[in-house]
């Protein structure tokens, strides 16, 4: 009973948080550019406002234009439930919890791809490319730190992975997983979330035939991962397992704060790649992941 | 001490692979420079006890690669009033990619050589190794003279650090030796890119193997 009810607050503290942080992003790139900018809740109204709305399908879509959001916010939720909160621990810790994180991401992934395919519209299906060849790259990346984190913790579970900091290696695994992050949520040197040119569109393209509840679910989902990697980014650099409680809580809180800080920043002050520069820029954060790999393997140990 | 050596040398090797990822050539000189002063700034942690010999070292060695030769190498730049875009032969991605497998490569290697305890601990050996591979990864992978005087720049890094292994007995006069030769030798080389850029319009030294009349 208590197991189930832990588990019920952390979905909720988990789905409630997320959309704050494209909202502190916002705020903070408004405020560099001089203006008042949204308010920090404008995704939660957007969100209620989409509920609302109804669904206008093409013609060509089957079942699986609906089930592939829904089926994608549900796997990014289990992967949320995987990762451990700071001090709470994780709700769901088992040996080799790891490889199911993985494996839920790139199966979200997968779900939208799919959703997106499946209106038979070309120009989707061109989004859906550069988004899953961009994917390939990002995602050695990540595996990469989760494998330093591994052989760092001698562990394959996230609970124990994430508890101590990343040692010597930190500033390495703490820059590739930022690119790791900005690459995975589509944000700037990447991709613009704000980009309306079809030329240069990424994950945007995938979503352009969605609309009302599939369309919040992905948004709601887009909103999660962000949240997802800045947790993941914060307990990999951060020594949390060793703080107490209250200390450990608002370190938590303060990096996460930090994280979109850095991300709005990065959004204001740097100009989006070109498409062909972005896999050298993937390539980089992957071998910031394996240096910190290679740290953790010959020099983490006395 | 090693802790803060072997972050620069880890840095250094971040240079070598940064002037293998720029696309610009300013940027490869600056990382070349960059690479030089670090590691120049070695000598002061290897040496216990403060020499002023090894201090006029250190301040040479970052003075001429820190700013003579990248200044020597931006005038040669301006004067052949070339375009900035680096020619790779191989793309970015690949030499990107050799290079980090260069230094695993090297990381690997100098865990099996049989070094001296003083030295088994630090990165010299591994980066010199690595720092060496990327020089040479550089000068064969690029097509323009200038990014090929920046390989020849990372690759005499690399020699350097070699030499640190044996800096108590090395006569400090042949580092200052090699620091002249070095300067000499980018002073040529830029004569020579204003040279090549007169004659052929390009920088692209393929165009030097066909001959002519």
């Amino acid at each position: 009973m208590i197991a189930a009810a832990d588990i019920l607050l952390r979905l909720a503290a988990w789905l409630l948080v997320a959309p704050l942080l494209p909202g502190i992003i916002n705020k903070v790139k408004a405020w560099v550019a001089g203006r008042r900018g949204p308010p920090v809740l404008q995704l939660y109204f957007d969100l209620a406002k989409l509920w609302r709305k109804g669904t206008v399908l093409s013609t060509a879509a089957s079942p699986a234009h609906v089930i592939g959001p829904a089926a994608a916010w549900v796997a990014l939720i289990g992967a949320a439930l995987l990762l451990p909160v700071g001090p709470a621990g994780a709700s769901l810790s088992f040996r080799g919890d790891a490889l199911l994180f993985v494996y839920l991401l790139a199966f979200a992934r997968f779900c939208i791809a799919l959703a997106a395919l499946d209106t038979g519209s070309a120009f989707e299906g061109m989004g859906v490319a550069r988004e899953v060849s961009y994917a390939v790259l990002s995602e050695a990346a990540l595996i990469t730190a989760l494998l330093t984190l591994c052989v760092q913790s001698d562990s394959v579970s996230l609970a124990t992975m994430l508890a101590p900091s990343a040692g010597t290696g930190a500033a390495l695994l703490a820059a590739g997983l930022f690119g790791v992050l900005l690459a995975e949520n589509c944000r700037v040197p990447f991709d613009d979330p704000n980009t309306h040119l079809e030329l240069t569109m990424i994950h945007e393209v995938m979503v352009l035939d969605h609309s009302g509840p599939t369309l919040a679910a992905i948004l709601h989902g887009a909103a999660l991962k962000l949240l997802l990697f800045a947790v993941l980014l914060a307990e990999a650099v951060l020594p949390l397992g060793k703080l107490t409680l209250p200390q450990a809580a608002g370190a938590l809180i303060a990096a996460v704060f930090a994280v979109a800080v850095a991300v709005g920043l990065v959004e204001s002050l740097l100009a989006r790649l070109a498409f062909r520069r972005v896999p050298l820029l993937l390539t980089t954060a992957f071998l910031l992941c394996l240096f910190a790999l290679l740290v953790a393997w010959k020099g983490g140990k006395p | 001490m090693s802790g803060a050596m072997n972050l620069l040398i880890g840095l250094a090797m971040g240079f070598s692979l940064v002037a293998l990822a720029s696309s610009r050539l300013p940027s490869v000189i600056r990382a070349a420079a960059l690479q030089g002063m670090v590691l120049g700034m070695l000598p002061l942690l290897l040496e216990e006890k403060f020499h002023w010999l090894v201090v006029a070292v250190a301040i040479g060695t970052i003075t001429v690669k820190g700013f003579i030769i990248p200044n020597l190498l931006r005038r040669a730049l301006r004067a052949a009033n070339i375009d900035r875009e680096v020619e790779p032969l191989l793309g970015f991605v690949p030499s990107l990619l050799l290079g980090a497998a260069a230094i695993i490569g090297a990381a690997a290697l100098g865990s099996e050589l049989p070094l001296r305890p003083e030295h088994a601990k630090t990165l010299l050996v591994p980066g010199a190794f690595a720092t060496v591979v990327c020089g040479f990864i550089l000068l064969m992978a690029r097509a323009k003279a200038i990014s090929q005087v920046c390989g020849y720049l990372i690759l005499e890094n690399g020699i350097y650090l070699f030499g640190l292994l044996l800096i108590n007995s090395t006569p400090l006069l042949v580092e200052a030796g090699i620091l002249l030769d070095l300067t000499v030798a980018v002073f040529v080389i830029g004569i020579i890119v204003d040279r090549i850029q007169r004659e052929f319009d390009t920088l692209d030294t393929r165009k030097l193997t066909s001959l002519r009349e």
